[in-house]
């Protein structure tokens, strides 16, 4: 359990609370993968799903390696060889894996809201990888977690989201977690890619990067889709390169000198970011591959191992003696 | 146990640790190893304790066993999780393992499986400030500082002032009435 959620589907739903339970956790299982042998024995003998709908290499193997690392095992389970080409629904594939006992489901899904339907007809705990332009819980808690790390706690501070807001399902998990944090969200990108009311939602609205960067604590570059280029929403990479991309000469002279650069991945180097920049000494993008595997690993402990940490504690390492 | 008990029983720990170090030619190769919560504060009077007896201060970890448990699936809970830090090579060393309460010997059987995650050590010893018997696995301490006998059930306290108690004390309380 992770405070009251029997699964991790949506930051929307998680309370500020809930959201340091994973990111405080985290920050012990990142002590493990720094040790000379990187397995411990917590989740031995309980099973991870990994069902992936949709392309994915960063997440897939992270969330395997987080299991590995636990001693969870793990089976990955890819759209493309499966009996989904053979008709087979959603449902009826997660219930037929679930009938071989995994204790999670990780579900990366094309569509909004999978994840959820698949939680509703299972009995294990189900952890979103991503579904659809909704939400990708993990990454918006590695994502809090990296900023954590280096700008401590986020309250009163600034972040800048940067892109194609509408399709962006990290943008929306970034943005519930930050504002539940205390920090203040800027979205920022090409009109056409901002859905309207947003603001909504807690954020402020920029068309202008330089606006939305300026005094930033932190910037999130997202990653132009190559299929949204040439569509009606953005005319094409240079346009976009010029007026939403960040180099290192805008770096140099919009953002303050101790902002940080976080970028989902995988990037479009030369279209969102400059290849200067994402190698730069501003960049936490390789901090952020390296935090997904913690906080996956927290993800997992917690919803496999059982009850909320609440339960744990003290009193209980003491009966253990 | 008072202040004054618990005083004394960690001053004669430091020395049997010592001599018994000398004795094994391993004064130069010893290092601590606290168990989180109970034994960090007791690694640390240990690791001064020490350093007056052999002239060198021995290096000082800490180790938090929640990860290596053998009862997370049992009782449904996933506890709460510290920090470790072993930040010295294992590899050679003698370890002194150290807890304020050995009870069952399952936090030291997880704290065993471990250390030998992060190395090879020449041999590893096991400082208790409290034995209360009922052990459930075939581990014994090479030090203890006071043996207790209380009914199985009771809980033992140590509470020390380094985690915010006014003075030094071991309490017994009976198990409350279910």
């Amino acid at each position: 359990m992770i405070g009251r959620h029997k699964h991790c589907l949506a930051l929307q739903d998680f309370s500020r609370e809930e959201i340091l339970e994973v990111i405080d956790l985290a920050v012990s299982m990142k002590e493990v993968l720094r040790r000379p042998i990187k397995k411990v024995p917590s989740l031995r003998g309980k099973t991870v799903v990994n069902l992936f709908f949709e392309a994915s290499t960063r997440t897939r193997s992270s969330f395997e390696i987080a299991a590995k690392v636990l001693s969870a095992d793990a089976l990955n389970w890819t759209s493309s060889s499966s009996s989904v080409t053979k008709g087979e629904t959603l449902v009826d594939t997660a219930r037929n894996l679930e009938a071989m006992r995994p204790d999670v489901l990780v579900i990366r899904h094309a569509a909004g809201g999978a994840p959820r339907l698949v939680a509703d007809h299972v009995g294990c705990a189900v952890v979103s990888a991503g579904d659809g332009a909704h939400e990708h819980p993990s990454q918006g808690l590695l994502d809090c977690f990296t900023l954590r790390e280096r700008l401590g706690d986020l309250a009163g501070k600034t972040v800048a989201i940067v892109g194609d807001i509408s399709h962006s399902r990290v943008a929306r998990s970034d943005l519930f977690a930050l504002t539940k944090l205390g920090a203040t969200v800027r979205l920022c990108g090409p009109p056409t890619m901002i859905p309207a009311g947003i603001e909504s939602l807690g954020a402020t609205v920029h068309h202008e990067l330089r606006e939305a960067v300026a005094g930033a604590d932190a910037v999130v570059m997202l990653r132009i889709q190559h299929e949204r280029i040439g569509d009606p929403l953005i005319p094409g990479t240079r346009e976009y390169s010029k007026l939403w991309g960040l180099n290192a000469r805008k770096a140099e002279e919009w953002l303050t000198p101790h902002c940080v650069i976080l970028h989902p991945g995988p990037i479009n180097r030369g279209v969102e970011l400059a290849p200067e920049v994402a190698d730069g000494p501003r960049s936490l993008i390789l901090d952020q591959v390296q935090n997904g595997v913690a906080v996956r690993m927290a993800i997992l402990y917690l919803l496999a191992g059982g009850s909320s940490a609440e339960a744990g504690g003290a009193s209980e390492a003491k009966a253990h003696g | 146990m008072d202040a004054l008990e618990i005083d004394r029983a960690v001053h004669r720990l430091g020395r049997e640790i010592a001599e018994r170090a000398r004795a094994a030619g391993a004064a130069g190769q010893l290092a601590i190893v606290g168990i989180r919560r109970g034994g960090i504060f007791l690694a640390q009077r240990l690791r001064a304790e020490l350093k007056g007896a052999l002239g060198v201060e021995p290096p000082l970890g800490t180790l938090d066993i929640a990860l290596y448990r053998d009862d997370v699936a049992e009782q449904g809970a996933a506890p709460v999780i510290g920090p470790t830090d072993i930040s010295f090579p294992v590899g050679g060393k003698t370890l002194v393992l150290v807890d304020d309460v050995l009870y069952t010997g399952r936090t030291v059987r997880a704290a065993l499986d471990e250390i030998v995650d992060f190395g090879r050590p020449r041999r590893v010893w096991l400082a208790v400030l409290v034995d209360r018997g009922g052990r459930e696995l075939p581990i014994a301490a090479d030090f203890t500082g006071a043996r207790l006998d209380v009914a199985e059930g009771d809980d033992v306290q140590v509470r020390l002032r380094e985690a915010g108690a006014a003075e030094d004390q071991v309490v017994v309380k009976a198990r409350r009435a279910p």
